[in-house]
């Protein structure tokens, strides 16, 4: 049982509670978390890749932008307790790009540019449940919120939706990523409050 | 690994209100009373880590929000707060709270934003306003430790009277610590320091010089942590990127112009 804090009230509206998971607050900023400086990848050196799998498959940014996109509107949570109620999206759906590689893995570890990476189930990246975002808003996607190109898990804490993605190693195991490594949780689920290992 | 900052599972505890001081119009730092704060320990906190701090209302309303750590590993838990006008916590903790009264705590969290003594160096710190918090908390410990590393510390504020723990760090300038101040908004008479936002060719003038990158290895060289707005950490990381520091040595944390 939580100590009451004297004369603390709420003072923000109702959050629509079957849309703001537990510990969240709705804003309609668009924060950006990021541990150092962001990187600038120009699209002729880009390329997105999935190793791990019976062969490696890689996309430039050509060929990755020729593959069939997907626009759509979610709502997105980060750890940091502020959820974003309908953001735009457009992206490749990785139902698409895990389609083109063969593969018994069961986790995937998502890394980008800077060396960020992060650990996300492969079943929680397919079923129209993840994509690889190129387009925010109707626009391209801005260098500090992830691009040219962003992981998009919405389902999980946003920090899973990793920046600057370059691809993903699929791999049998699950290993953690960077947050991870520094104590958050290893499935971070916002709806069950996963927000650090034991959670 | 390079440090698992959580260890086991984190739980909510109770902590009781010890103090309550002014630093600025708008900033307050909250002397936290609590029987398990693991921080007391030295070895169990890291400078420039953060706590959650979650309040019950009567109705059994919980607001939970992240605040970095003021006081240094070792001491007892202090949290510097901001007031932001359209935040439901941070108008309680600055205008509302007072001694005697309780809120809950669990951390401390966090392992990347952190120093220690080994880093290496020479250190940077770059502050905007409030970001100025967990960085006191890395001049504390390097103070307790007798760390001798070389620290520039350049503080972005609007006003002079918004600049926190002024006095403290005052003091410091003794103890081998650089304070290079920028006021954005108005500056006092006289005053001769920058009076402009932090820029490529202030960074140029106060910034370490980058390690030649021949030498220089990952862990070596100067190490910078920013923390500040958005806005005032992207173009604060950028610009030491451009003057040569490894993005691995250029660790930064920020806050949203939301949150609360």
């Amino acid at each position: 049982m939580s100590p009451i804090s004297r004369g603390f009230h709420r003072k923000r509206a109702d959050a629509p509670a079957d849309r703001v998971p537990p510990g969240q607050y709705v804003t309609t900023d668009f924060p950006v978390l990021s541990a150092g400086p962001t990187p600038h990848t120009a699209l002729d050196r880009w390329s997105f890749s999935i190793t791990g799998g019976r062969e490696t498959k890689s996309w430039t940014w050509e060929e990755f932008r020729a593959l069939p996109t997907e626009t759509l509107t979610t709502d997105i949570h980060c750890v940091t307790r502020w959820s974003k109620l309908d953001t735009r999206w457009e992206g490749v759906s990785l139902d698409v790009l895990l389609a083109a590689v063969s593969y018994d893995a069961r986790y995937a570890l998502a890394f980008s540019d800077g060396g960020y990476t992060t650990n996300v189930p492969v079943a929680d990246l397919l079923g129209g449940r993840a994509w690889v975002a190129f387009g925010y808003g109707g626009a391209p996607l801005g260098a500090e919120h992830g691009g040219p190109a962003r992981l998009l898990v919405p389902h999980l804490y946003f920090w899973k939706s990793a920046k600057w993605v370059r691809g993903l190693r699929l791999r049998a195991t699950d290993e953690p990523g960077f947050w991870e490594n520094y104590g958050y949780h290893m499935y971070g689920d916002p709806w069950r409050e996963q927000r650090y290992a034991g959670d | 690994m390079a440090g698992t900052a959580v260890r086991g599972r984190l739980t909510w505890q109770t902590a009781t209100v010890a103090a309550v001081m002014d630093e600025t119009p708008r900033v307050r730092t909250l002397l936290l009373e609590m029987p398990g704060w693991p921080g007391r320990s030295v070895g169990r906190q890291r400078a420039g880590q953060h706590v959650d701090i979650r309040l019950t209302a009567e109705d059994g309303y919980q607001a939970e929000r992240a605040y970095s750590i003021a006081s240094a590993p070792g001491e007892d838990l202090a949290i510097t707060v901001e007031r932001l006008d359209d935040g439901e916590v941070s108008p309680y903790l600055t205008e509302e709270v007072r001694a005697g009264d309780v809120l809950e705590v669990r951390g401390p969290i966090g392992g990347y934003f952190v120093w220690e003594n080994g880093f290496g160096g020479p250190l940077l710190l770059v502050a905007g306003g409030s970001g100025v918090v967990p960085l006191r908390s890395i001049l504390r410990h390097r103070a307790r430790t007798g760390s001798l590393v070389p620290v520039r510390l350049l503080y972005s504020s609007r006003n002079w009277a918004d600049v926190i723990y002024r006095a403290e760090l005052d003091g410091l300038v003794s103890g081998g610590v650089e304070v290079v101040y920028t006021l954005t908004g108005s500056q006092p008479p006289g005053w001769r320091g920058y009076a402009r936002r932090v820029d490529a060719r202030m960074l140029a003038e106060v910034a370490w010089p980058a390690a030649p990158s021949p030498a220089g290895s990952p862990s070596d060289g100067p190490l910078a942590y920013v923390c500040g707005p958005t806005s005032f950490v992207e173009s604060v990381a950028a610009g030491l990127v451009g003057l040569g520091y490894p993005a691995g040595r250029v660790k930064t944390e920020r806050f949203g112009a939301t949150g609360g």
